[in-house]
């Protein structure tokens, strides 16, 4: 598959790096709007580019989500369901279960949140399981198109995209939920607490401190830990793709294998996370 | 791995989904499950019910049937009971018929004795009187001696 190769240690490096390259557009140091050909290249064009493989790959996923379960859901009778319905509901009772279990609050948003995380994250990530040449190749030869990576969550902008919202919507309920007070009062009075209000006021910096810390470490978590386990994996089916034809599928089918599990675990610990911190912003001390 | 405006793209896509699963999937398959398992719940409780129902007409055919075959045992004894009272009374009757049969019988014999003795008599006279004329060898005055006859008729 490798067949740019061939050559040695140049070209492996020039393979492993051309798979790693986002199709990044943007505007070019120069001025004009173009393709990114490079990783420097696409760090010049500074925050206002875009990954348009991630972006066209992410969402063609996330629509073809809402369009089965839409089916499944547009059709959904109380009686004996058919297979899209059976599926989905097989799905959707799972998630509502394990909201059921972990969030306290009441909320419409919760369960269709979890939903939608842990079925879009999981086809993401069942884009790495597609053998690793197979769609840049033909996005190469049909449409020209020079760099293409497949696994939207192996694009950290895409993992952070999705934390930062969880984040965001962590925020607002906790403002929402608890009012402004109560949030900070949870930021302040927590984990030293004194009946002393004098060695209170003196602990609450330092409360505030770790507290934020805490706050802040849970998306940036979130969201690193699909990239990392996402980027990795990828690395690894692309570090098999240096190796010559006949000994690729000795490493690639376990690796593959292996991979089915680490793709559904992460999907789901995403969406478990997402439970549990928007549990905590929910509930009041 | 820069971070650019793909971090953007991929909140808003995120939020439309989040949206779009809020709106038209979540609902309607959350609403089907549950009213489902109502369904079911509703079903369950009606087997119960019925299962329920069932133990108690089984009880009630139980209780039935047990009255009826007293009754029909204390019919059956009521019929002997009544059979023998025929039998006995067929029998009684049997007998006071026999004995009525049997008064006749010994009535009319005694008159067929008391007719037969009588003509006995009157034939022994006709006899007694022919034995005399025969003895006599005369024709005896009947009308003479009647008195003597009858009188001995009736010493017979």
């Amino acid at each position: 598959m490798a067949s740019e190769s061939n050559g040695g240690l140049i070209d492996a490096t020039g393979y492993i790096k051309h798979h790693l390259q986002n199709l990044t557009w943007g505007q070019h140091p120069d001025g004009h709007w173009g393709i990114a050909h490079s990783a420097a290249e696409a760090t010049e064009m500074g925050f206002w580019s875009i990954n348009l493989d991630s972006m066209f790959w992410s969402i063609l996923l996330g629509s073809l989500f809402c369009l089965f379960f839409w089916l499944a859901a547009r059709k959904a009778t109380t009686g004996v369901p058919g297979r899209i319905q059976n599926f989905a509901e097989t799905m959707v009772e799972g998630v509502d279960n394990i909201v059921k279990e972990s969030f306290h609050g009441k909320s419409d948003l919760i369960g269709p949140l979890a939903l939608t995380i842990a079925v879009w994250v999981f086809l993401m990530n069942f884009m790495d399981l597609i053998p690793i040449d197979f769609l840049p190749e033909t996005a190469k030869r049909v449409f020209g198109i020079e760099y293409m990576k497949v696994v939207p969550s192996t694009d950290v902008n895409v993992t952070m995209g999705m934390s930062l919202s969880v984040f965001a919507l962590m925020i607002f309920y906790s403002f929402k939920m608890k009012g402004a007070k109560g949030f900070a009062a949870e930021l302040t009075m927590h984990p030293f607490s004194a009946d002393n209000k004098v060695v209170q006021i003196i602990l609450m910096p330092i409360n505030f401190f770790l507290e934020i810390v805490s706050l802040i470490s849970k998306p940036i978590s979130l969201g690193l830990r699909l990239f990392g386990n996402l980027y990795a994996g990828e690395l690894i089916f692309i570090l098999i793709a240096l190796l010559p034809a006949f000994a690729q599928p000795l490493l690639s089918v376990p690796w593959a294998i292996f991979h089915i599990l680490v793709i559904v675990l992460q999907a789901f610990i995403f969406m478990m996370l997402t439970i549990v911190y928007m549990n905590m912003a929910f509930e009041s001390h | 791995m820069t971070i650019n405006a793909t971090l953007l793209g991929q909140a808003i896509s995120f939020f439309f989904f989040v949206m779009f699963c809020m709106k038209f999937v979540w609902p309607p398959l959350i609403g089907a499950l549950r009213e489902r398992q109502a369904t079911i719940a509703e079903g369950l409780a009606a087997a119960e019910q019925g299962a329920q129902a069932q133990e108690i007409a089984q009880a009630e055919a139980d209780k039935m049937v047990a009255e009826a075959k007293t009754q029909a045992s204390e019919i059956v004894s009521q019929a002997q009971r009544r059979h023998n009272e025929i039998v006995d009374e067929a029998k009684q009757n049997a007998v006071v018929e026999s004995d009525r049969i049997k008064v006749t019988a010994q009535a009319e014999m005694d008159q067929e004795v008391v007719s037969a003795r009588e003509a006995l008599r009157k034939q022994v006279s006709g006899v007694a009187v022919a034995g005399a004329e025969k003895i006599l060898q005369r024709e005896v005055d009947a009308k003479a001696h009647n008195a003597i006859l009858d009188d001995l008729i009736a010493k017979i």
